[in-house]
C-alpha cells in the first residue's frame, strides 16, 4: 500500500534516529504501484489508546516494520479479520504516540500533571512501571559501573552478551542515568526518594535504589568469581547494606544520602579489628563460637581449622571499606575469603547460617570488648549478604 | 453598557527552558482585552512561576465583551534583547456573559504557540461583573445562550421554537496581507485566530441580536463555519435555530427533557410576546387555503376512547382502495389551489444550477439537460428533491416570493415585523420533541458554483488598501455591499430549497445545514435539509389564543374538504378544555412522520406510494431519506448500519468561468450518482430508510469528489425493499448470462446476509389485520425483479417507470460492471461492531458509559498516471474502506460496540491529494442486557404509554383540529393491538395505569432502574418496540466520576444526565512548523496539533467548570504542507457545548420524587425556573 517496504529499520535509537528513519517512510516518495498510497495517516483519541503489546514492541526498541511482522507472527491478522496496512496503521499511531509520551515518561509526575494526553491513572501507572522496567540481566552487566557516556558507549557489546536489543539497552541505561541523577543529591532513604519522583511501585523502586546504590559506591561485580551471583542477589545485598549501615537507618532525617554508605560508621569500623589483632580475643571468640556449634553442625573440624582465616576476612572486609579502592573489592573479597573456603569445605546454607549467627552473638560474652552494637549493626548486614550469596 | 472584567493569573507550570545558560525561564504575562494591556512582574529563574498576581480589571461594554476573545501572553523576560514570547491563551469569555452558565473559569490552560506547540500551562482565574442593559437600541446580545446541540439541549425546554437565524461576517484574510510577507509566519498565525475569534464573537452576537429581535433568548444547532476564500477573503457565518427556552429546574427523572415541551406548552405564560393579536385570522384565511404549507397537521387527533376502537377497525373494513385513498388525501384541493407554482418548482427540482458569473449579472443558465433526467431518475426512487430550482427570472420569482407568505409566515401577523425572519422556515435542529415533525416529505438540497475573484468591491480595496486595519469593525460599515453579496448567494440557495420542499408539500426544512467547498476561485456553495410538516403548535410565537383562535379559523373550508372521510374525522373539539388540563397530544404513533406530506395525485416526482404498513391509512413512499436523527417515536425493524456513496469525478483543469462551468455540469451527474449508489447500497441492506443523509461534494483541481454519508434503517411503517436486479444488455451470449446470473446470486446472497446481520425481520402482517388494500402476496414477495411493491401492476409495466427503476441494474458495459462490483466491496463491520452517523444507533438501546471520541485524518496521494473516473472511484472506495476498517480495528477492545456520529469530510487540498477526516465516537454496549431484562421493561411502559395515552384522552378534544389531521390515533393502537396480541399481554395489564402521569412515572421508573425483570415477556421482535428502545435506557454504570473531560459529537452522554450546559466552545487553532521532519513527517506534526487541539478544549471546559464537550464538532481541519521546504500548516476548527454531566448511578441516589411527587410532573409550572 504504501512505501513500507523501505521500512527495514533495525536500528531506531535516539528520537532523532527514529523520526529520522521514518521521515523516510513517510516521506513523498510516490509508491510504485497505481492506487493510493498514504502520505499522512493519523488517529487520535479523545482518550489516548494504549495497547499493551504494541507498548512493549516499542519498549523492546523494535522498529515499526519489525513490530508489525512480530504482530503479525502473534496472529492479530487471523483474530482481527484486518490488513497489514491496517496493522502498519495502527503500530504508527502507537509509536507516534509512545514518541511523544516518552518526554513525559522521563518525568512520570509531569505525566500525571499534562494536559496532551487524557490517560486513565491506571493506564498511566502501567505506562510508567512498563517504561521503567528492566532486563535483570543488563542490570547485573551494568551494576556498579560509572553511568557515563563511556559505559553507553560499551552497551553494544552487553547487547549482544545479554541478548537485549540495543535500543532496550539504551533506554534501560538513561533510565538508569536519569534516576541515579535525580537522587543523587537527595537526603533521605533512596528507595523512598524514588519511588515519589518516579512514581514506581516499591520493589522496582527499591531495585533501583540498588542500582543507585552499586552506581554510587562503585563495586566490583564483573569479575569472573562473582559471575555467579544474579541482580537479584546483588539487589538484597543493596538493601541489606542500605538496611542496615546507612543513617536512614539509625534516623530517618539524616543529612547523607542513603546511596553513599556513612563516613563515621565507616571509620568506626576499623575499631573491630581487634577482634582479629588482638590474639586473645581472636581465641576467645573462637572458643565461644566452637562451643556453642559443637555437635550442631556438620563441619565442626573444618569449622575449628578455618575459624580464624573466616574470622580475619569478615573483620578486615569491614575495615577496608573507608578507601574507595577497597570498596570496589567488597565483594569480591566475600566471595574468595568467606563463600569459597566454605564452600570447598562444603558447608550447608544451615551451617553458615548457625555460624554466623554465633559469630555474631558470641562478642557480647568477650570481656574488653565494647563495640558490640558496631559489631552487630556491621555484622547484621554481612550476614544478610553471605547468606543471600551462598549458592552456586 | 459596562461590564467589569476581571483576570488574575496565578501560576505557570512546566515552562520551557527560555534560557539556555541557565535552562530556567525569567516569564511574566500581558493580559490583554481590547486595546487594553496588564502585565505581571517578571517571575526570575523558574520553569513553574508563581505570578499570583492582583486582579487586572477591564472596564468595557458588553458588545467588546462578546466580541472580543480575552488575550494572555507568557513572555521570557531578556534585559538586552527583545522578550521572546513562549506562547498565549484565548480565551472566549461568552460563557460569563449569561447568569445560568459558568460564572468563573479558572483552571490551567495549555500555552500555546503555533510554531511550538503547547509549552507548559498557565494557571488563570476570569471573573466577569456585568451591569443590565435596558438600552433597546443596544448592539450586544448578552444573555442568548448559544447551543451546538441540534436537538433542545437536556435540561431545557423549548417554549417556542422561532426559526432561522443567520449571519455573515467577511474579512481580508491576514494570511493574504501584504504585511505577511515581512512579518513571521508567528505573527500572521496569531493575527488570523485572532481575527477569526474577533469575527466569531462578532457573528455570534449579530446573530444574538436578532434572537432578541424575535423575542427568543437561545440559538439552538448553532453551526458556525470558515470559508477561507485566500486572497479575497475570509467569510464566518453562522446558522442557527432561534428558541426561547426555558429551564427545567427538575429535569424529571430520565425522561427525555425534550418531551416535555409537547405537555407543558399551555401553561407557559406567553409573557414574551405583548402581541397576542397578530393572530388575526380573517384576512389571511384565503391564503392559507391557497398555501399547502398550512395542512402542517396530518397530525394525529385525539380521539375519545369510546370511538378507537372504531377507528381502528375502520380500516380492515374499508372495503376497496379507493376509499382511504380519497379520505387520506384531504390536502389535494389546497394543493391543487396553487399548482401554477407548485408545478413549477417541481419541475425544476433538479441537478444544481450554475452560477459562474457574478450574480448581479443576467440570470444564471440554467441546466435544463440535466433537469430532465435528474428529476425523473433520482427523485423518483428515493423521494428526495436535489438541485436547485433554476431561474425563471421575474414572474416565477414573485412566485415565489408569494409562497413565502406561507401559512407559518402568515401568523406573524404582522408581515413586516417578521417579514426576515420568516423568510425561511429552516431548523438546523435534527431531533424534535415529540409531536414536533408531522410529516417528512424528503431530502431537498441546492447547490451553486460561485466564483470567488468578482467579489472585490472596489471601495472594499481601497480602504482596505489605506488603512490596513485588521479590525472588521472598523470597515465594515463602509463595506456593506462585501457581506450582501455572500449574502445575497445562500439567500439564492436557501429560496431554492424553499421551492423545494413547497413542492414536496412541505412547508418548513429541518435538519438543515450548510456547506461550502472552496478550490482556488471557485466555491461551491451547498445547502441541504429535510422538507417536513411540522407541528404549528410548537413554533408560534404568539399567545396559544391566538393559535387555538387560528385553529378554528381554518376548520370550516378543512372540514369541507375532508368531510368525504366521514364521521370518522369529525370529532368534537374541545380546545380548551384541552389546553387547560395541558393534555397535549401524545407523540405520533411512530409512523405519521413517514406519511407522504405532498398530494398523491399531483406528485412532485414519480413515486412508489403504498399505504403505511404500520396504519395502513396513509400512504407512505416506499424509500425515505432525510437529513435529520431518526425521530423518537420512529418504529424500527432490526438494527441501522452506516450507508456510504462515493463518487470521483475527473475534470480538466480549467480557470475562471470555464472551470466553473464545467464544474456546474458535472455536478447533477454526480449527485444522481450519488444517489443511485445510496439507494443501491440501502436496497443490497435490505433498507427502506436513510436518516443523517449528508451529502458533500468538494472541489478540487483536477476532480470533483462527492461522498455522502448516512444511516440506513428499516422503517416499519415503509414496505420491504425489494432485491437488486441485474439485466445484461446482451442476452445471447451464454456465459454472459451465466456470469450476470453469478453476480445476481451474490447479490442475492448479499441482501440475505445483510438482513441477518442487522436482524431485519419485520413481521409478516396477517391480512386480517392489515385490512386495507395492500399489494398481492405475490408482488410483495421479493421477486428477484426487485420492485417496490407498492406500485399496482400498471405502473410496473409502464415502461418510463421501469427505466427509473433504481433496482434494476443495467450492465451495459464495463463501467456498469465496476459499480456492481464496487457495490458488493463493501464490507460489514466486524462482529460486535455497529456503525452509523446518526444520534443514536437504531436497535441499541442499552449503553454503557465507556465512550471514544476520536479523530482520525488521512491523505493519500493519488498516483493513477492515468487516471480514469473507474479507477479513482475504486482508489476512494478503498480509502473509506480501509479507514473504517482501520477504526475498527483500533476500537477491536471495545467491542460490542457503536460508531456513532461517524462524520467523514473530504478535502482535496492539492491536485492529487485526498484528505479524509473522520470524527465519531464508539459507545459500548451490553450485549446480553439488550435482549432480556432491559428490553422486557421498557417494551412494556412504552406500550403501556401509547395505550394509555388512548385511553387518558377521554375528552375527544384533539385542537389539532386540522382536518387533514384526520387521520386518527389509532395507528399506534393498531399496533398495539397487533404488538400486544403477539406478546399476549393482557388487557387488563394494559389498563392498569389508567392515568397518564402513572404511566409516566412508570415510565421514568423502569428506565432508571434499567434492568428490572419484568414479568411480562414479550416477543422480542416487536417492531414497537424495537422502535422505542432505540431510546437510550440506562445500564447502571459503575465508574465513579474522574476528573476527566469526556468529548462526544453526540448530544448526551450515554448513563449520564447533563446537569448544567456552561457555553459553547469555538475554537480556532493553526500550527505551523518549519522543521516537519523533526517533528515527525506529517503524521506526527499533525497527531501532535490534535492531541493539543482536545486538549485546549477539554483544558476550557474544565476550566469552566464543567466534565464533557457534547455535539463535538471538527468543522475544519485544513492541511497544507511544502515538503521541500519542511514546511506545513494546519488550521483546525472545532466547537461543541460544554456541561456538567452527572451519572445516572449517582443520581440513582436521590428519591425518585422529581417524577412521583409532582401530580403532572411535566406540566406544573413549577418544574419552570427562569
Amino acid at each position: 500500500m504504501s512505501g513500507d517496504t523501505e521500512d527495514t529499520g533495525e536500528t531506531l535509537g535516539t528520537r532523532g534516529d527514529i523520526w529520522g528513519h521514518c521521515g523516510d517512510i513517510w516521506g513523498h516518495r510516490a509508491a510504485p504501484a497505481a492506487g493510493m498510497s498514504s502520505d499522512l495517516d493519523v488517529f487520535v483519541g479523545n482518550t489516548t489508546l494504549i495497547d499493551e503489546e504494541v507498548y512493549r514492541l516499542w519498549l523492546d526498541g523494535h522498529s515499526v516494520a519489525e513490530a508489525v511482522a512480530r504482530r503479525l507472527r502473534g496472529g492479530v491478522l487471523e483474530r482481527e479479520g484486518t490488513s497489514v496496512a491496517v496493522l502498519q496503521s495502527d503500530t504508527r499511531d502507537h509509536y507516534r504516540t509512545f514518541q511523544m509520551l516518552e518526554r513525559l515518561l522521563h518525568v512520570p509526575p509531569r505525566l500525571l500533571q499534562q494536559l496532551l494526553f487524557q490517560i486513565p491513572p491506571e493506564r498511566q501507572a502501567l505506562l510508567v512501571q512498563r517504561y521503567y522496567a528492566f532486563d535483570e540481566a543488563l542490570a547485573r552487566e551494568l551494576l556498579g559501573k560509572k553511568l557515563s557516556k563511556g559505559t553507553k558507549k560499551e552497551l553494544d557489546e552487553v547487547s549482544a552478551r545479554t541478548g537485549v536489543g540495543i535500543r532496550s539497552c539504551r533506554r534501560q541505561f538513561d533510565n538508569f542515568k536519569r534516576v541515579f541523577k535525580a537522587v543523587e543529591e537527595l537526603r533521605g532513604p533512596l528507595a523512598e526518594n524514588i519511588q515519589q519522583l518516579f512514581l514506581l511501585p516499591p520493589p522496582l523502586a527499591r531495585d533501583y535504589a540498588a542500582i543507585v546504590f552499586f552506581a554510587n559506591s562503585r563495586f566490583e561485580t564483573g569479575k569472573r568469581r562473582l559471575q555467579f551471583l544474579s541482580f537479584a542477589d546483588f539487589a538484597a545485598c543493596a538493601q541489606s547494606m542500605m538496611g542496615h549501615w546507612s543513617q536512614g537507618a539509625l534516623a530517618p532525617e539524616a543529612a547523607e544520602p542513603d546511596g553513599d554508605l556513612p563516613k563515621s560508621f565507616l571509620q568506626d569500623l576499623k575499631e573491630l579489628k581487634v577482634l582479629v589483632t588482638d590474639k586473645d580475643l581472636l581465641d576467645q571468640h573462637k572458643s565461644l563460637v566452637c562451643s556453642a556449634l559443637r555437635g550442631k553442625i556438620s563441619v565442626y573440624n573444618e569449622l575449628e581449622a578455618s575459624f580464624k582465616a573466616l574470622s580475619r576476612a569478615l573483620v578486615n572486609v569491614g575495615g577496608k571499606l573507608t578507601h574507595a579502592r577497597d570498596v570496589r573489592d567488597f565483594f569480591v573479597d566475600l566471595v574468595e575469603k568467606v563463600i569459597e573456603p566454605c564452600r570447598s569445605d562444603k558447608w550447608s546454607p544451615g551451617d553458615l547460617r548457625l555460624f554466623l549467627t554465633h559469630y555474631t552473638a558470641a562478642p557480647r560474652n568477650l570481656p574488653g570488648f565494647r563495640h558490640q552494637a558496631l559489631w552487630e549493626r556491621y555484622m547484621a548486614a554481612i550476614t544478610a549478604c553471605l547468606l543471600r550469596m551462598y549458592h552456586d | 453598557m459596562p461590564g467589569k472584567l476581571k483576570v488574575k493569573i496565578v501560576a505557570g507550570r512546566h515552562l520551557p527552558v527560555m534560557d539556555r545558560a541557565s535552562d530556567l525561564t525569567d516569564a511574566f504575562v500581558e493580559v490583554k482585552f481590547g486595546n487594553t494591556t496588564f502585565k505581571t512582574d517578571v517571575y526570575p529563574k523558574s520553569l513553574n512561576p508563581q505570578w499570583n498576581s492582583e486582579w487586572f480589571k477591564f472596564e468595557v461594554d458588553d458588545e467588546e465583551l462578546q466580541d472580543e476573545p480575552l488575550q494572555i501572553t507568557v513572555l521570557d523576560h531578556d534585559t538586552y534583547s527583545a522578550n521572546d514570547a513562549i506562547g498565549k491563551v484565548y480565551i472566549d469569555i461568552d460563557p460569563l456573559l449569561y447568569s445560568e452558565a459558568a460564572t468563573v473559569i479558572s483552571g490551567w490552560f495549555p500555552i500555546y504557540d503555533t510554531i511550538h506547540g503547547i509549552r507548559g500551562e498557565i494557571n488563570v482565574v476570569v471573573k466577569v461583573d456585568l451591569f443590565n442593559d435596558l438600552n433597546r437600541f443596544r448592539q450586544s446580545s448578552c444573555g442568548v445562550k448559544f447551543f451546538c446541540t441540534t436537538s433542545i439541549p437536556k435540561c431545557y425546554r423549548a417554549v417556542i421554537i422561532h426559526g432561522f437565524v443567520e449571519e455573515l461576517v467577511v474579512n481580508e484574510d491576514p494570511e493574504y496581507q501584504w504585511i505577511d510577507r515581512i512579518r513571521t509566519p508567528r505573527a500572521s498565525n496569531e493575527a488570523r485566530q485572532r481575527l477569526i475569534s474577533l469575527m466569531s464573537g462578532e457573528l455570534q452576537r449579530k446573530i444574538g441580536l436578532k434572537v432578541l429581535e424575535m423575542r427568543g433568548n437561545a440559538v439552538v444547532g448553532y453551526l458556525q463555519c470558515f470559508d477561507l476564500e485566500g486572497e479575497s477573503g475570509l467569510v464566518v457565518r453562522a446558522i442557527g435555530t432561534a428558541c426561547t427556552l426555558d429551564k427545567l429546574s427538575n429535569t424529571s427523572a430520565f425522561l427525555p427533557a425534550c418531551n416535555s415541551p409537547s405537555k407543558e406548552m399551555k401553561e407557559i405564560p406567553f409573557n414574551e410576546d405583548p402581541n397576542p393579536n397578530t393572530y388575526s385570522s380573517g384576512p389571511s384565511t384565503p391564503l392559507k387555503n391557497q398555501t399547502y404549507s398550512f395542512s402542517p397537521s396530518k397530525s394525529y387527533s385525539r380521539q375519545s376512547s369510546s370511538s378507537d376502537t372504531d377507528l381502528s377497525l375502520t380500516p380492515k373494513t374499508a372495503p376497496s382502495p379507493q376509499g382511504p385513498r380519497i379520505f387520506l388525501f384531504p390536502s389535494s384541493p389546497t394543493l391543487s389551489c396553487d399548482s401554477p407554482h407548485l408545478k413549477k418548482s417541481c419541475l425544476l427540482l433538479s441537478g444544481s444550477s450554475i452560477k459562474p458569473l457574478h450574480s448581479s449579472h443576467v440570470s444564471p443558465v440554467v441546466l435544463r439537460k440535466s433537469v430532465s433526467f435528474t428529476e425523473e431518475l433520482l427523485l423518483a426512487a428515493s423521494g428526495m428533491g436535489s438541485g436547485s430550482a433554476g431561474k425563471e427570472g421575474g414572474p416565477f420569482k414573485t412566485l415565489l416570493r408569494q409562497q413565502t407568505q406561507s401559512a407559518l409566515e402568515q401568523r406573524g401577523g404582522s408581515p413586516h415585523r417578521f417579514c426576515r425572519r420568516r423568510e425561511f422556515p429552516f431548523f438546523t435542529l435534527t431531533t424534535f420533541p415529540p409531536g414536533f415533525l408531522v410529516h417528512v416529505g424528503g431530502v431537498v438540497s441546492a447547490r451553486s458554483v460561485k466564483l470567488l475573484d468578482r467579489i472585490h468591491n472596489p471601495a472594499f480595496v481601497g480602504i482596505m488598501g489605506n488603512t490596513r486595519s485588521y479590525k472588521l469593525l472598523d470597515w465594515n460599515s463602509f463595506n456593506s455591499d462585501e457581506p450582501e453579496t455572500r449574502d445575497a448567494w445562500w439567500a439564492e440557495i436557501r429560496q431554492e430549497i424553499k421551492s423545494h420542499a413547497k413542492a414536496l408539500g412541505c412547508h418548513a426544512v429541518v435538519g438543515y445545514s450548510e456547506s461550502t467547498s472552496i478550490c482556488e476561485e471557485v466555491c461551491i456553495l451547498s445547502a441541504s435539509g429535510t422538507a417536513a410538516v411540522l407541528n404549528p403548535r410548537f413554533l408560534q410565537d404568539g399567545t396559544m389564543e391566538g393559535c387555538l383562535e387560528q385553529r378554528l379559523s381554518w376548520q370550516p373550508g378543512f372540514f369541507s374538504i375532508g368531510s368525504e372521510k366521514g364521521e370518522v374525522d369529525f370529532f368534537p373539539q374541545s380546545q380548551d378544555s384541552s389546553s387547560l388540563l395541558g393534555i397535549e397530544e401524545a407523540s405520533p404513533p411512530g409512523c405519521g412522520f413517514c406519511h407522504i406530506p405532498y398530494d398523491e395525485l399531483n406528485m412532485p416526482f414519480p413515486a412508489h406510494l403504498t399505504y403505511c404498513y404500520n396504519c395502513r391509512k396513509q400512504k407512505v413512499p416506499d424509500v425515505l431519506f432525510t437529513t435529520i436523527d431518526l425521530p423518537v417515536e420512529a418504529i424500527v425493524v432490526g438494527k441501522g448500519c452506516l450507508i456510504q456513496a462515493r463518487l470521483c469525478r475527473l475534470k480538466k483543469k480549467a480557470q475562471a468561468e470555464a472551470n466553473a462551468t464545467s464544474i456546474s455540469n458535472l455536478l447533477p451527474f454526480m449527485e444522481y450518482e450519488v444517489h443511485t449508489q445510496l439507494m443501491n447500497k440501502l436496497k443490497l441492506r435490505g433498507m427502506n430508510a436513510l436518516f443523517g443523509l449528508r451529502i458533500q461534494i468538494t472541489v478540487g483541481e483536477n476532480m470533483l469528489m462527492g461522498l455522502a454519508s448516512a444511516t440506513g434503517v428499516y422503517l416499519a411503517a415503509l414496505p420491504t425493499p425489494g432485491g437488486i436486479q441485474i439485466a445484461g444488455k446482451t442476452p445471447n451470449d451464454g456465459t454472459y448470462e451465466q456470469h450476470i446470473s453469478h453476480m445476481q446470486k451474490k447479490i442475492n446472497d448479499t441482501i440475505a446476509k445483510n438482513k441477518e446481520l442487522y436482524e431485519i425481520n419485520p413481521p409478516e402482517l396477517p391480512e386480517e389485520i392489515i385490512g386495507s388494500p395492500i399489494p398481492e402476496p405475490r408482488q410483495r414477495s421479493r421477486l428477484l425483479r426487485s420492485q417496490s411493491e407498492s406500485s399496482d401492476e400498471v405502473t410496473e409495466l409502464d415502461l418510463s417507470h421501469g427505466k427509473k427503476d433504481a433496482f434494476v441494474l443495467e450492465i451495459d458495459d464495463t463501467d456498469a460492471m465496476e459499480d456492481v462490483h464496487s457495490l458488493l466491496t463493501d464490507v460489514p463491520p466486524p462482529s460486535g461492531f455497529y456503525s452509523c452517523n446518526t444520534e443514536i444507533m437504531p436497535g441499541i438501546n442499552n449503553w454503557t458509559p465507556e465512550i471514544q471520541m476520536f479523530t482520525a485524518v488521512r491523505v493519500s496521494r493519488l498516483s493513477n498516471i492515468n487516471p480514469t473516473n473507474q479507477t479513482l472511484n475504486k482508489n476512494f472506495n478503498d480509502l473509506c474502506e480501509n479507514l473504517l476498517k482501520s477504526l475498527y480495528f483500533k476500537l477491536r477492545s471495545m467491542v460490542p460496540c457503536c460508531l456513532c456520529h461517524v462524520n467523514f469530510t473530504v478535502a482535496l487540498p492539492e491536485d492529487e491529494l485526498v484528505q479524509i477526516a473522520v470524527t465519531a465516537v464508539a459507545i459500548t454496549y451490553d450485549k446480553n442486557q439488550a435482549l432480556q431484562a432491559n428490553k422486557a421493561p421498557t417494551e412494556k411502559s412504552q406500550q403501556r404509554a401509547s395505550t394509555d395515552n388512548e385511553e387518558q384522552l377521554q375528552f375527544p378534544l384533539e385542537l389539532c383540529s386540522d382536518p387533514l389531521s384526520a387521520q386518527p390515533f389509532s395507528p399506534a393502537k393498531e399496533v398495539l393491538e397487533g404488538a400486544s396480541s403477539h406478546s399476549g399481554i393482557p388487557a387488563a395489564q394494559r389498563d392498569r395505569c389508567n392515568s397518564w402521569i402513572e404511566l409516566i412515572k412508570l415510565k421514568a421508573q423502569t428506565i432508571r432502574r434499567g434492568s428490572i425483570k419484568t414479568t411480562t415477556s414479550l416477543e422480542k421482535a416487536s417492531p414497537l418496540a424495537e422502535g422505542y428502545l432505540r431510546h437510550r435506557s440506562v445500564p447502571s454504570c459503575t465508574n465513579s466520576t474522574v476528573s476527566v473531560v469526556k468529548m462526544t459529537p453526540l448530544s448526551f452522554l450515554p448513563g449520564a444526565k447533563i446537569t448544567k450546559y456552561l457555553g459553547i466552545i469555538n475554537m480556532f487553532f493553526i500550527r505551523e512548523t518549519t522543521s516537519l521532519r523533526e517533528e515527525g513527517g506529517v503524521s506526527g506534526f499533525l497527531h501532535a496539533f490534535i492531541a493539543e487541539v482536545f486538549a485546549m478544549v477539554r483544558a476550557h471546559v474544565a476550566a469552566l467548570g464543567g466534565n464533557a464537550v457534547v455535539s463535538y464538532i471538527m468543522k475544519q481541519c485544513v492541511f497544507m504542507e511544502n515538503p521541500n521546504k519542511n514546511q506545513a500548516q494546519c488550521l483546525i476548527n472545532v466547537s461543541g457545548d460544554a456541561v456538567i454531566f452527572v451519572r445516572e448511578s449517582e443520581l440513582e441516589m436521590l428519591p425518585v420524587q422529581p417524577s412521583t411527587a409532582a401530580p403532572q410532573p411535566t406540566s406544573s409550572a413549577g418544574d419552570v425556573t427562569t
